[in-house]
């Protein structure tokens, strides 16, 4: 077989790897379900204290969390508030009454055309879009992280091409852990991952030039997260 | 990239008298070790997390192969592809591949220490492609042609009048005579000209930080979210990642990812922690269509279960680096590749061989520092010494020193030789020091690695063993 | 580091004393003075005239086959004692956390290698951690910062206990050094293989040593301390370096501060 051909390239690296180990059929086996096993059992290892708490408590923590982290969050009470809310941190923040948003259930079902003066598009973003909507499936209380995952109501583009990312955040989906959040979005997807899923903790930032750390260095430069009340708990 | 870790010694010295250096070397050794410091402060279960964290890896590098293969039957399971490569020269040929059916012309880069390693930039360029670094820092470098200076902050031995200068001298599409003297201008210019070549790509590489087995998932760490624009907008996402990045679950994934960012930056969480499985689905409103995994060797199964095993487990974070005084000293460009501090010194004369990086593990004090704050509980001066070993052994490095030493342990194993020996030269030396009349010498022969800059002791006269069997106090 | 296991201590416990090489033969004040603390703590002291070298720089250099023979020749010299004390956290890390790893190979010895380290302590540690009723009856008008050296601080625990002994001493003003813990640049032949990177950590700490306006640097490692004093006289500082065993045994009076004394 040729050092090109991938089939001997890949037994070629696992031969090398093996030559560490006792590979009699009897190890070998033993390893693979030892793996298997501990893949299965999907353990947490330590869980910080921190994110405990009722929902409350742990939404206090999220908020802290992310203000920390330079996000800003505002409190939503009715979904129907939303457009409110949106075209208060637009104008808030001198921008242009237009937004690219996913075309997620919770969206969807607004009376956006309440605020005429909000232009909404629907979708995936090329660029163009100053401001964007998301709808995150989850946050984590422990580092006031927001959790979002591709999907046809989620397109990910809106997470790091606009200058602006506005987050809706219901109560209900906010976990206090990173562990909390992993066995919901496993329950979601009936356990096959989405292709993306991100943990985004406070908008984009560098400190490469100089140590001087600055807001939008690629993503969005600010990050504002709705806190929408709909008031179950998780 | 240019390999000079052979030149250590003259690195060093002009690390030593690069000004613009060292202002950017005293804030980062104070600012990183304090950061994490608070960090670890807010976090009480900061020493258990890194205990998982140790066992997670130790688990993982006991079982490797059935990992890997678990892993990659994940990967293709989510419509994705693995590629195996023994080393540098075949994970080049498996990325140019790709990128040429791709029919790449530019490809954008997130961060990744393994492409370096394995010179993938060099490569496509040799081969008509344009790789694009979009990680601000390296983005930087690879406009000046220089190889990173810090793992995390690769850009970090530079002023940003010197970003300025590059940025006058390669952006001519601007005005030569903006102002760019804030930051931020420096900023918001590199984020214009990258934002086009981001939408461009035909295709983006990125490391990972990690490789789930459970899940067949890769996972990126960034601050800037340059990683995310790099692999979600070209048609084609190539990971690029070493053997021993792969772990169990997701739930060991964030283990690790408690103590990377506080051990780095100081930082809770990165800004951007993204988990990519396959391509876009079906039913996706963006992402990639192909997704392909390399996973590289490079000399890591040789690590395995010798005495540079628990190398494996380095999480590239960079605590060791922040806290090394010889990184605080030189900087990363002394070592001469793209590894440095204690986490290089130890992992380049793996990968390059001990002739080529003879220094790197002798340019050491042994404090210990890097040890006590590598979240992975590494025992890097352990392995450091390992390489002295090995050195001495081989019989590399300075003959004189080596005599000199020789000398020494001869008589230090012959204490009968020993005693007179030593009552002879202590008196000598005293008899100098008293003509002398400071106390102390400004110059010796022999002595020159010291008397350079500092003065030395003149002995009391008398050894201790000696004046004690004499019954004197 | 992991806690020693209470040893069983027979009245007076008959202590070695390991000087240390550059103690032995740059400084005998320093031997003087942990004996004399010693004895007020109640040990039975003896300076085995066949000790040498702990052999820090063969391991250090590569030389295992040096090391080894030296620290047999420790072992030979020492075994017989209740305790093993040296004015030295990194000969003393040398004893019980290293020459294990020597002779890993060797299981007979190994153990009574183990054994050796096991009974094996800095003096400031062995002070305050083991004899912890002794007495410090010293008298230092002044101000003192003390240097944490590396390997006594991450391999043998040292950190409180000369700070404690210090408080003991009547008249003296402790003051910390911004960075006490950080190297001083010395780590043994490191000093003169690579003098450049060397210099350059001893001038951030002298730079941090006079900024605490000490009359007196104290420190329990020799090695740092004729680096840092070298350092300090080559940048005409007047400030003065002592190794702490002379100042809690309240002989500073006989003899001149390392690298001696300049007129005023």
């Amino acid at each position: 077989m040729k050092p090109s051909n991938p089939d001997f390239r890949r037994s070629n690296v696992l031969g090398n790897i093996r030559k560490s180990f006792d590979n009699s059929d009897k190890a070998k086996s033993d390893r693979f379900a030892a793996v298997d096993a501990r893949i299965r059992a999907q353990r947490p290892n330590v869980v910080p204290a921190r994110a405990s708490g009722d929902a409350k408590a742990l939404l206090a923590l999220f908020i802290t969390q992310a203000e920390q982290a330079s996000a800003t969050t505002a409190r939503v009470d009715d979904p129907n508030d939303l457009p409110q809310a949106v075209l208060a941190y637009l104008t808030a923040n001198a921008l242009p009454p237009r937004l690219k948003a996913a075309p997620h259930a919770v969206l969807e079902n607004i009376a956006w055309s309440k605020q005429p003066s909000l232009d909404m598009t629907f979708g995936a973003t090329l660029g163009d879009d100053e401001a964007a909507l998301s709808v995150a499936f989850s946050g984590v209380a422990e580092t006031g992280t927001l959790v979002l995952h591709s999907g046809p109501e989620s397109p990910t583009t809106l997470n790091f091409l606009p200058d602006h990312h506005l987050v809706v955040l219901r109560t209900s989906v906010l976990a206090g852990t990173y562990e909390a959040a992993w066995s919901a979005l496993r329950n979601a997807g009936n356990g096959a991952m989405p292709r993306t899923v991100n943990w985004v903790t406070g908008p984009s930032r560098s400190g490469d030039i100089d140590q001087t750390l600055l807001m939008g260095a690629h993503g969005p430069r600010s990050l504002h997260i709705l806190i929408l009340d709909d008031k179950k708990t998780i | 990239m240019q390999v000079t870790s052979r030149s250590f010694v003259a690195n060093a010295k002009k690390g030593l008298a690069d000004a613009n250096l060292q202002t950017a070397l005293a804030r980062l050794s104070t600012g990183f070790p304090m950061a994490r410091l608070a960090a670890i402060d807010r976090m009480p279960e900061f020493e258990r997390l890194r205990d998982d964290a140790v066992a997670i890896k130790d688990h993982t590098l006991a079982n490797l192969d059935a990992y890997l293969e678990r892993y990659e039957e994940k990967v293709i399971e989510s419509g994705g592809h693995v590629h195996w490569a023994a080393d540098g020269q075949q994970a080049r040929d498996i990325v140019l591949q790709i990128c040429r059916d791709a029919g790449a012309r530019t490809v954008t880069k997130g961060k990744s220490m393994i492409t370096e390693e394995a010179g993938i930039n060099e490569h496509l360029e040799a081969n008509g492609i344009e790789p694009i670094e979009t990680d601000l820092g390296e983005y930087i470098i690879q406009l000046r042609d220089e190889p990173p200076s810090h793992i995390i902050a690769p850009a970090i031995h530079l002023s940003k009048e010197q970003v300025a200068d590059t940025f006058v001298a390669e952006h001519t599409d601007f005005a030569p005579d903006r102002d760019l003297t804030d930051p931020r201008t420096l900023l918001e210019e590199a984020r214009a000209i990258l934002r086009r070549k981001f939408i461009a790509a035909d295709v983006g590489i990125t490391g990972a930080n990690m490789l789930i087995a459970e899940t067949g998932t890769s996972v990126i760490v960034t601050n800037e979210g340059n990683g995310d624009l790099t692999q979600t907008l070209p048609k084609t996402h190539i990971v690029v990642a070493s053997i021993e990045k792969v772990v169990p679950t997701l739930e060991d994934a964030t283990t690790i990812l408690r103590v990377l960012a506080r051990s780095a930056t100081g930082q809770e969480m990165a800004v951007y922690n993204t988990f990519s499985t396959g391509p876009r689905r079906p039913d996706d409103l963006d992402g990639p269509e192909n997704y392909h995994v390399v996973i590289l060797d490079n000399g890591r199964s040789d690590m395995l279960g010798g005495e540079f095993n628990d190398m494996l487990r380095c999480i590239k974070c960079s605590a060791c680096i922040n806290h090394c005084p010889v990184y605080k000293a030189v900087g990363g460009h002394a070592y001469g590749w793209c590894y440095s501090g204690p986490m290089g010194a130890v992992l380049v004369p793996g990968l390059l061989g001990l002739a080529e990086a003879h220094d790197l593990p002798q340019a050491s004090s042994f404090c210990g520092r890097c040890e006590d704050v590598c979240p992975m509980r590494i025992p890097l001066p352990r392995m450091l010494r390992a390489w002295r070993t090995k050195s001495y052994e081989q019989g590399l490095g300075s003959k004189t020193s080596r005599a000199g030493l020789g000398v020494w342990a001869y008589f230090a194993r012959r204490p009968l030789l020993y005693r007179p020996l030593m009552r002879l030269g202590v008196a000598a030396l005293a008899a100098l020091g008293a003509f002398r009349g400071r106390g102390r010498f400004s110059w010796l022969p022999l002595a020159g690695g010291w008397t350079t800059s500092r003065d030395l002791p003149v002995p009391e006269g008398r050894t201790f063993v000696e004046q004690w069997k004499r019954g004197q106090r | 580091m992991a806690e020693q296991p209470p040893i069983d201590r027979p009245t007076p416990p008959h202590v070695g004393l390991f000087a240390t090489c550059l103690v032995d033969l740059m400084r005998p004040s320093v031997g003087f003075a942990t004996a004399r603390l010693l004895e007020a703590a109640g040990c039975r002291v003896s300076v085995p005239e066949s000790q040498t070298c702990c052999g820090q720089p063969a391991y250090n250099a590569g030389d295992a086959t040096d090391a080894r023979a030296i620290a047999l020749n420790t072992l030979a010299a020492f075994e017989a004692f209740d305790y093993v004390v040296a004015p030295s956290g990194s000969c003393a890390a040398m004893i019980r956390v290293h020459y294990p790893r020597l002779f890993a190979d060797d299981p007979e010895i190994l153990q009574r290698i183990q054994a050796l380290g096991k009974k094996t302590y800095e003096l400031t540690s062995f002070l305050k951690d083991i004899m912890d009723t002794v007495e410090i009856n010293a008298n230092f008008n002044g101000k003192a910062t003390y240097h944490d050296a590396c390997s006594g601080l991450r391999e043998m625990a040292v950190k409180e206990q000369p700070r404690a002994l210090l408080g003991d001493v009547e008249g003296l003003e402790l003051v910390e050094a911004a960075e006490s813990e950080a190297c001083c640049g010395f780590g043994g032949l490191f000093s003169v293989k690579y003098p450049d990177i060397s210099t350059k950590m001893v001038s951030d700490k002298t730079d941090v040593l006079i900024a605490t306006g000490a009359d007196m640097v104290l420190g329990g490692d020799l090695g740092c301390l004729m680096n840092i004093a070298g350092r300090l006289k080559r940048r005409g500082s007047t400030l003065e370096v002592r190794h702490v065993a002379e100042v809690l045994a309240d002989m500073t009076a006989d003899v001149p501060p390392i690298a001696g004394k300049d007129k005023a």
